[in-house]
């Protein structure tokens, strides 16, 4: 639910992956980031899900001790599409330095003002990546994003030029499925758990689509992971692929 | 203004001090704030309080370190001997090898010297102590208390961890549920002439239950028991003012010669009996641990292990929490610890109520069935169950600093 579009920086020179109406969509939400019953409640439900499958990533991919706290010692983070900094800021509290970056300036003030609160020092950028001019990274994440962005190609193309050699990339998407489109879209936006216009179920993402954006961009993507809902578990790592995964990517 | 730590632990007791140590060997630091000077806390003859030390919590205690310096301080409890108003014949219940102990004896002050020790030695806990708690601030960001002195100490989550009175609580407005049961528990140490052979008694009497639970011997060889005799409220403050002398002729009364003569080895203190448990232990950037979220009867000497399993759950799922880079205050993580802890406190909290009521408020009884048979097969089964359930882990998940 975040998003790597510009929304009024109509300047830009990479104007392949804009959604303007995107942008405007999240920028709107911006203030209610970081309540956790907020508009993103869901959002912060799914936080910890996918931050444990970073974790173990993290572990797997540099050999680190799973009880440490600071895994990311010393390692650069780049998040794309940050929106207010749900992943930006625990990546920094596990050690990484970050850069987060989301093409809706509202988001980007409210993590400013966020992190400033927190104590951490995150360097928050608003506007298109490719514009940025930012180097490589140890870790490139972007969760919630792909399924927002009109050209998926040449966005993931740009990832790929900010990974690192060595790096580890992670991505998470709605898969395009039936079940993705009644309980995401229909169903949660219906009821209000996801805020409504959040998601278009035709831009979504299947994990054999993704599979090939990456290798077109040299990336090798691991064995995707499920993220499941069910009323007792509420949102859980699982095999069932149908209504989102989430992926890790290194160069091949 | 000292540093920002993840935790602010309001209440340097057992159940604060403890957290304070589990949660530094993960790697977690804390400011600990206590009114108390810990010099007097751990003065011989400060009090007799006694805590039974469970399987799960004995395991807690080697886990964060202190298994070495704690060992031999504790005397096993081998059994319980359940009489009415010490009239002939008795009921001993002596767990069969399977089902394991009964758990160990220990004075308070052991373990607080224990704990302090340690906490002296951490380099991830700032205490401060004595010090008074002037002002308490939470909000989306962290927690602060400013301290008479004028110094403000921050924090990402703050603890309730002050016992039964929890100014904390009280101001963050969470709501207990209690009764009163208008009874005062007097608790104190005894020497005597005779061993207790590592008995517990439970001793009925129609003005309420009178407890003897077994310590170690003295450094004289002294016999030792703790004495947790239970009185109306009316007649508290006159038990408690009476001399020493006539004291300790009010216990040898009950007593019987149980032990032969008998001496104070600490100061009388004394506590109102009452059940008071909170639904909510949190709430935004705050727990409550130890007896701040949930009293019971000190009877058994089971509170602390109630505590101390809230400790364990606590570090369990901030660590959990903090290994994914989420913040010691992330409301999803003060949930899960509720989630974890409420139902189980509040089932132990229960039971030590319907011993309390067993254990013969007056005129709850018939006298009919306070008689031997009847009250000694009632009471011995939730008894038995206070002593075991903790061991046994009650609630089906036992954190994992409580296991072996």
């Amino acid at each position: 639910m975040t998003i790597a579009t510009p929304g009024t920086n109509a300047d830009l020179a990479d104007q392949a992956t804009i959604r303007p109406e995107e942008a405007a969509h999240f920028g709107r939400l911006a203030a209610d980031w970081w309540d956790p019953d907020g508009s993103s409640a869901m959002l912060h439900k799914l936080n910890p899900v996918r931050l444990a499958f970073l974790r173990d990533a993290v572990n797997a991919h540099w050999g680190k001790d799973p009880q440490s706290l600071k895994p990311l010692a010393g390692k650069s983070a780049l998040d794309v599409g940050c929106g207010a900094g749900l992943l930006a800021e625990p990546l920094a509290r596990l050690g990484a330095s970050v850069t987060g970056v989301d093409a809706a300036a509202e988001n980007i003030a409210a993590a400013r003002e966020h992190a400033a609160g927190s104590g951490l020092a995150i360097d928050y950028r608003d506007g298109e990546l490719e514009a940025l001019g930012l180097g490589a990274f140890d870790l490139v994440t972007a969760m919630e994003v792909v399924e927002h962005v009109a050209d998926k190609q040449a966005f993931i193309h740009g990832l790929a030029r900010h990974l690192a050699p060595g790096g580890l990339m992670l991505l998470s998407s709605p898969n395009r499925t039936p079940q993705s489109r009644l309980l995401m879209v229909q169903l949660a936006e219906g009821l209000g758990a996801i805020p409504k216009g959040t998601h278009n179920w035709d831009d979504f993402i299947t994990p054999p689509e993704l599979h090939d954006l990456l290798a077109d961009a040299g990336l090798k993507m691991g064995d995707p992971c499920g993220i499941a809902y069910s009323p007792a578990k509420g949102l859980h790592l699982s095999n069932n692929l149908a209504l989102n995964f989430i992926v890790t990517a290194r160069q091949a | 203004m000292s540093e920002t730590r993840e935790l602010l632990i309001l209440g340097g007791g057992l159940v604060g001090m403890t957290l304070a140590l589990a949660a530094a060997r993960q790697g977690i630091a804390s400011h600990v704030v206590d009114m108390a000077d810990p010099a007097s806390l751990t003065a011989d003859g400060f009090d007799g309080r006694a805590s039974a030390i469970s399987t799960a919590s004995w395991n807690l205690f080697c886990n964060i370190g202190l298994g070495e310096r704690l060992k031999a301080q504790g005397c096993p409890i081998d059994a319980i001997a359940v009489t009415d108003a010490m009239k002939p014949g008795r009921i001993d219940f002596r767990p069969e090898p399977h089902e394991g102990s009964l758990g160990h004896m220990f004075a308070n002050r052991t373990l607080r010297q224990a704990l302090f020790e340690a906490a002296r030695e951490e380099e991830l806990i700032e205490w401060h102590a004595p010090a008074r708690v002037t002002e308490r601030q939470r909000d989306a960001y962290g927690v602060s208390a400013t301290l008479a002195n004028g110094e403000v100490l921050k924090g990402r989550l703050m603890v309730a961890a002050e016992g039964r009175r929890s100014p904390t609580r009280e101001e963050a407005g969470l709501q207990l549920a209690r009764w009163d049961y208008k009874h005062r528990a007097i608790i104190v140490g005894l020497d005597h002439e005779k061993p207790h052979g590592n008995v517990a008694w439970e001793i009925f009497y129609p003005a309420g239950p009178f407890a003897l639970l077994p310590m170690l011997d003295g450094p004289d060889g002294q016999h030792r028991s703790a004495l947790v005799w239970t009185v109306a409220e009316r007649d508290a403050a006159g038990v408690l003012a009476l001399s020493e002398r006539a004291f300790v002729s009010e216990v040898e009364k009950r007593m019987e010669g149980l032990f032969g003569a008998i001496t104070l080895n600490s100061q009388r203190s004394s506590y109102p009996l009452g059940f008071q448990h909170t639904a909510r232990m949190t709430a935004e950037r705050l727990v409550l641990a130890g007896d701040a979220a949930h009293g019971i009867h000190p009877i058994a000497g089971q509170g602390l292990n109630l505590g101390l399993r809230d400790v364990g759950a606590l570090v369990e799922v901030l660590v959990d929490g903090m290994r994914l880079g989420l913040d010691p205050g992330d409301a999803q993580l003060l949930k899960r610890y509720e989630r974890w802890r409420s139902l189980d406190n509040f089932t132990v909290a229960l039971t030590c109520d319907s011993v309390t009521r067993l254990f013969g408020i007056p005129g709850r009884l018939p006298s009919a069935i306070r008689r031997f048979g009847m009250a000694g097969v009632q009471r011995i089964g939730p008894l038995k169950k206070l002593f075991m359930d903790e061991a046994r882990g009650v609630s089906g998940t036992l954190p994992r600093l409580l296991k072996a």
